[in-house]
């Protein structure tokens, strides 16, 4: 596989485990929304390390060659501890993708499109979100999001700016806040999708395992197609049980 | 390149020949599906071996678990980069359920099927002697559901997605037919030591 030279250019820091780097790359990426890269660090010994990083950003979104890789650190995670503890701007890594060719959604496919993300599982969509913005395309979409407490919730504001159904629940935090809490369950997924005009035509689901067992599930309950459910299962390889 | 102020985790010594270019070890087994997992009854159950559209055995549920079993404990890789170590499986070898009917490898391709539409792509000669199995059982228990149960390809020597979850038909085909994630990026061989990952490696 091919691998080009990215650049840190800016971090961001979203909430208190989650921060996202703006890398500039000799060429810009071309991309589905959906896609994601490989990251590959090498230490001096020889020793490398790659993960997977979904893309936020939209194909040709900001400065031409800027990719937003948003990484949420996990308490076990070899590479994801460095990327907060360590790696600054100006840090050189190398890069190689994009990859993937089934959670994927672009204004052309259409809708109504309801999207659940449990956590970072947001990314992904933010990538497709900001494609339909920067087409102005009028597509119905829904967009489910989880997150513990109000202070993980991921783009909130950029979120509420879009023209979308934006349907928030807090799974750690009932009552403080004008949120909804709880879980993500059938009957609120029935809800959401009552809200769209017409019926959904496609489910994208995209979280933890755990998340995306239970809310696919709910899908199901709530009616939906299994046929229509795509889903993005960030693999927490470094999960220690 | 190195990258500034990287380390890295040590790799003990007793797994450094038995990983892969570029896998880590995870104690964990983490999951990765396409789609929501298929809630499937071992009473409705049934798995079929096709050449090209015709269909020349079936098994239900009892009838495959009253084929010869055989155990395989070996090392999993997934493209995502974890791999697993001493994963024990048990099921029925490619070979036995080829000899149960009357069959020889008729092509050297193979599609696997599974219940929820996937498929994979997988030369017939790396299912072969021993190599490959559909397995029942992992870590001596039935296999999860979200693990591919009631019963899953096993293809250890392969990137893991050729593993198919939820597998239900072997068909033999003339030409190397690509499945769900050969056609979506990802290798048509999936060879982990020749880092085999994606469509151009």
């Amino acid at each position: 596989m091919l691998w080009q030279r990215a650049v840190i250019r800016r971090i961001e820091m979203l909430s208190p485990r989650v921060k996202s780097f703006f890398f500039r790359l000799p060429d810009a990426l071309s991309f589905r929304p959906g896609q994601h890269v490989v990251l590959r660090l090498t230490a001096s010994d020889g020793y490398r390390a790659q993960r997977s990083y979904s893309i936020a950003s939209a194909p040709g979104h900001g400065a031409v060659g800027d990719l937003e890789l948003t990484i949420e650190r996990l308490d076990d995670g070899e590479v994801s501890s460095f990327m907060h503890d360590v790696a600054q701007v100006g840090d050189e890594f190398e890069l190689s993708g994009p990859i993937g060719l089934h959670f994927n959604w672009s204004p052309e496919d259409g809708g109504p499109v309801l999207f659940i993300g449990g956590g970072s599982g947001v990314v992904p969509f933010m990538s497709m979100l900001r494609q339909r913005a920067a087409f102005g395309s009028k597509v119905p979409v829904a967009l489910m999001v989880s997150a513990r407490t109000q202070e993980d919730l991921l783009f909130f504001e950029e979120l509420s700016r879009l023209e979308l159904i934006l349907a928030v629940t807090l799974t750690r935090e009932a009552g403080a806040s004008s949120f909804r809490s709880g879980r993500i369950d059938a009957a609120f997924i029935a809800s959401v999708a009552a809200a769209m005009a017409q019926p959904v035509r496609q489910v994208l689901i995209c979280g933890s395992n755990p998340f995306v067992e239970a809310t696919a599930e709910g899908t199901i309950a709530a009616g939906i197609d299994p046929a229509l459910i795509k889903t993005e299962r960030y693999s927490a390889g470094d999960i220690r049980t | 390149m190195a990258t500034r102020g990287f380390v890295g985790r040590s790799v003990e010594a007793d797994q450094v020949n038995r990983l892969p270019p570029g896998q880590h070890v995870v104690s964990g087994f983490p999951v990765l599906s396409a789609g929501p997992t298929p809630r499937i009854e071992t009473g409705d159950w049934i798995f079929s071996l096709k050449v090209g559209p015709r269909v020349v055995a079936n098994w239900t549920w009892a009838e495959f678990n009253a084929l010869p079993q055989t155990k395989m404990t070996r090392d999993i890789h997934c493209v995502t980069t974890w791999s697993k170590l001493n994963t024990m499986w048990e099921g029925v070898l490619i070979d036995d359920l080829l000899g149960d009917a009357n069959l020889e490898a008729p092509t050297a391709y193979t599609l696997a099927h599974s219940y929820d539409g996937y498929s994979t792509n997988v030369p017939t000669a790396d299912l072969l002697v021993g190599r490959a199995m559909v397995a029942t059982r992992y870590a001596s228990r039935p296999i999860a559901p979200e693990h591919g149960g009631p019963a899953r390809l096993f293809v250890p020597h392969l990137y893991f997605w050729k593993s198919a979850k939820w597998v239900n038909a072997l068909q033999f085909t003339e030409r190397d037919e690509l499945g769900f994630w050969e056609l979506r990026g990802y290798h048509h061989n999936g060879d982990p030591w020749r880092e085999q990952r994606y469509t151009n490696d």
